[in-house]
């Protein structure tokens, strides 16, 4: 292990850290800027425990690419949700629980594709199965659970594992 | 402040309590918990969006100043609401879901919340053959 990596267990938790002080003073003085940067050392310093081994990210493209896909998404969700709640009466809708089976390994990337399905089109992701290989989700409305779990696996998990895997 | 700015502003600011409204009257209206659970998961997320939007831009027009304080609201938003959306899930699935009642992950294996053969402690197992609410 290089001394960098000894002080920096994680460098882009350290810069998010000391990015995401300095927002949160909302003012850019170097006051802000010299405890954000004591903050980026400190806190990943304390927990780096608890986090022994971090993912390696590639395609810092993807990332953007993936973030705009899911914000989107999120956008269509709401409305699409919205037209449930208020135009569809419970005897036509179909909820239903689907299994989407896993390739993504990192824990990081199933973590991130967990909060994602959570946040868009009518799913909640529920559980994960014991050995970490399909993840249990709840569809608000799906008359073919099929095309859910495919979209699922075509639309991120194929993003996530060019950026993690 | 401009005018364009005032209509979007006022716009946002429309669309926002719409979305906001629909999220919380979702919670009464639909039937089962799970269900339920969608509502404030997403309708909420583009009502608070808009309003962080809105904010946004009327301190930019109207103060001439940039506010990073609703990126933040939003980042802490994005992060906070899955994973307590997830742990309603994981009560509802430990309370009042058996293996039967939901699809296999695959031969062999069973969910997360089923695996442990004693229940976590303080977690009460639902009675066998509870109706899923």
């Amino acid at each position: 292990m290089t001394l960098f990596h000894r002080i920096f267990p994680h460098p882009l938790l350290s810069v998010v850290l000391a990015v995401v002080w300095v927002l949160l003073v909302n003012t850019l003085t170097l006051n802000a800027v010299v405890f954000g940067a004591i903050l980026g050392l400190v806190v990943p310093w304390l927990t780096r425990a608890y986090w022994p081994d971090a993912p390696r990210l590639r395609n810092p493209l993807m990332i953007a690419e993936y973030l705009l896909v899911v914000l989107w998404d999120i956008v269509v969700a709401n409305v699409q949700v919205a037209v449930i709640i208020l135009f569809k009466s419970d005897a036509a809708r179909r909820p239903c629980w689907i299994t989407v089976p896993l390739e993504l390994r990192t824990p990081e990337a199933i973590t991130v594709l967990a909060g994602t399905i959570t946040m868009t089109p009518g799913t909640v992701s529920s559980d994960l199965s014991a050995d970490g290989h399909a993840i249990l989700v709840h569809c608000l409305h799906a008359p073919d659970p099929d095309a859910v779990r495919d979209q699922i696996k075509s639309r991120y998990e194929r993003r996530l594992m060019e950026i993690f895997e | 402040m401009a005018l364009w700015a005032e209509i979007t502003i006022s716009l946002l600011l429309v669309i926002a309590g719409f979305f906001g409204f629909v999220g919380s009257f979702g919670l009464i209206r639909l039937k089962d918990a799970m269900s339920r659970l969608h509502a404030p998961t997403k309708a909420t997320t583009l009502g608070v969006g808009s309003v962080l939007i809105a904010s946004m831009l009327y301190f930019v027009t109207a103060q001439g100043q940039i506010s990073a304080h609703e990126l933040m609201i939003s980042l802490f938003l994005f992060l906070t609401a899955p994973i307590v959306a997830h742990f309603i899930a994981k009560v509802h699935v430990h309370l009042h879901e058996r293996p039967k009642s939901l699809p296999e992950p695959s031969v062999g294996t069973d969910w997360a919340s089923f695996a442990a053969k004693t229940p976590a402690r303080g977690v009460r197992r639902a009675t066998p053959d509870t109706p899923a609410d």
